[in-house]
């Protein structure tokens, strides 16, 4: 099994007494709400997922980030994770003082004021997305983003709760549940999609070299037009269900607002699936990414500026249905023209269901196709 | 200088490191026409590869009691038998 990223799972959770005391400090402390990405980020740094992290960035970390992608211990590193507050209220917060961030007026953790500092939001959002471009949802996320930061570890006293928790795993299970099945090499899968069968069959193919597949889609907040989640995990549970091995693939969400950083995203996501003990990661055409912004192998050829990274990754070129082969290929091995392939657009196949129709079978499962063909919403609004 | 801007001393992010000069020279030439700008940078690629190798392994980041508790929650989900 891998190491953690930086050696040693992170374990922010309080426990025990050490809860209890912390439940009762909350509520004579300053409190910080917090919006529902802060939430999410605070729950991976508490479990490990976003490991060697013990809290929000200080300003030295953040510009080493942002400068170097790497941490200030030279771990590499490429997404910023902040807490950001309005100017107003960061005037009423000392630092060295202990804060109570709550979310949805409940408490979610405690958090030692370490550093509050101003931050450039212009050099945060340019190098973090690679344009300025308020089209891009991270530039304008970042532009409405409070003018102060707040750094410091945390101690997580609640586990924000969700609807789809059976499926959520922290490093720790994932990393128990891989020994258990006595997988050694593991191939991590980042998905905000329902499967096509270009999905299953990058999957599969990753899969041929190694012992097991970790499918993990995202959850959390998306674009309008993006599918539900429901309909992903449904989609994917019927997929492994009648196409793949049992001991050979599992599946577990992550709680995660994308930042569709594109090529930095990228890095970022393999960090976290080594955090769940992945040897491989997949890195498909343009992953993590938004409209034109990035080149579509700009994300694997990230990389190469990481020799040190310690999780493979596979890098895939597109999976298209050949005619003429009769079967999902891709252009490595398939010697026919563009007239015979058709494409997995998942622009394609949200327009045929948004027209109430149903993609062909060379395109998806059928008995995937029925599962979003049947839910009332398939679509975020 | 208000709180906000106040900032601590910065760590020094680069050190120098001596190596002979025919090496220098040498890297210096197989670089050219590659990604990397400077045999800095080229010598930092190749220690950070090493030495990320070479890390020895940690313990298991949890005790037994942590894996029975977890094993039993992943039974309970049906990830396991």
């Amino acid at each position: 099994m891998p190491k953690p990223h930086g050696g040693k799972l992170t374990n922010r959770i309080l426990k025990g007494e050490n809860r209890k005391k912390a439940i009762k400090t909350a509520t004579s402390l300053e409190k910080v709400e917090i919006s529902k990405t802060i939430a999410t980020d605070t729950e991976n740094i508490a479990k490990g997922t976003f490991s060697p992290l013990q809290g929000f960035m200080n300003q030295e970390e953040l510009e080493n980030v942002l400068n170097h992608k790497r941490l200030l211990n030279d771990l590499p590193w490429t997404i910023p994770i902040v807490l950001d507050v309005p100017q107003e209220k960061a005037k009423n917060l000392r630092e060295g003082d202990d804060l109570a961030l709550y979310f949805q007026n409940k408490p979610l953790a405690l958090m030692h004021l370490e550093q509050k500092y101003k931050f450039n939001k212009e050099e945060f959002a340019k190098k973090t997305f690679g344009t300025l471009d308020t089209a891009h949802p991270g530039v304008t996320k970042t532009r409405q983003m409070g003018n102060i930061l707040l750094a410091g570890k945390i101690g997580l006293i609640n586990e924000p709760k969700g609807p789809y928790d059976r499926y959520k795993l922290s490093p720790m299970e994932t990393r128990v549940l891989f020994k258990e099945k006595d997988w050694r090499t593991i191939v991590g899968f980042q998905t905000r999609n329902p499967p096509h069968l270009g999905h299953e069959y990058v999957q599969k193919t990753a899969l041929t070299f190694v012992d097991g597949v970790f499918i993990n889609p995202v959850i959390g907040k998306k674009k309008k037009g993006d599918f539900e989640d429901e309909v992903i995990l449904k989609a994917y549970n019927v997929l492994i269900e009648n196409y793949y091995l049992k001991d050979r693939a599992v599946m577990s969400i992550l709680p995660f607002e994308m930042r569709y950083a594109g090529p930095r995203e990228a890095i970022f996501h393999a960090i976290i699936r080594k955090n769940f003990g992945c040897t491989h990661f997949i890195v498909g055409r343009d992953h993590a990414g938004i409209g034109n912004y990035y080149g579509p192998y700009e994300a694997q050829e990230i990389f190469e500026e990481f020799p040190d990274l310690d999780i493979a990754p596979l890098f895939f070129k597109s999976f298209f249905y050949c005619k003429k082969c009769g079967g999902v290929t891709n252009e490595k091995a398939c010697p026919h023209s563009n007239e015979e392939h058709i494409i997995f657009s998942g622009t394609k196949i949200r327009t045929i269901f948004s027209k109430g129709e149903m993609p062909p079978k060379e395109l998806m499962r059928t008995e995937v196709s029925q599962v979003i063909a049947e839910h009332p919403n398939p679509f975020v609004k | 200088m208000n709180q906000e801007t106040k900032k601590k001393p910065k760590q020094k992010k680069f050190t120098t490191v001596s190596i002979p000069t025919p090496l220098f020279k040498k890297v210096e030439e197989r670089i050219k026409g590659t990604g990397f700008t400077s045999v800095s940078s080229y010598v930092t690629y190749v220690l950070r590869e090493i030495v990320a190798e070479e890390e020895e392994e940690t313990e298991e980041p949890f005790t037994k009691e942590d894996e029975e508790r977890v094993k039993a929650r992943l039974r309970a989900l049906g990830y396991i038998d």
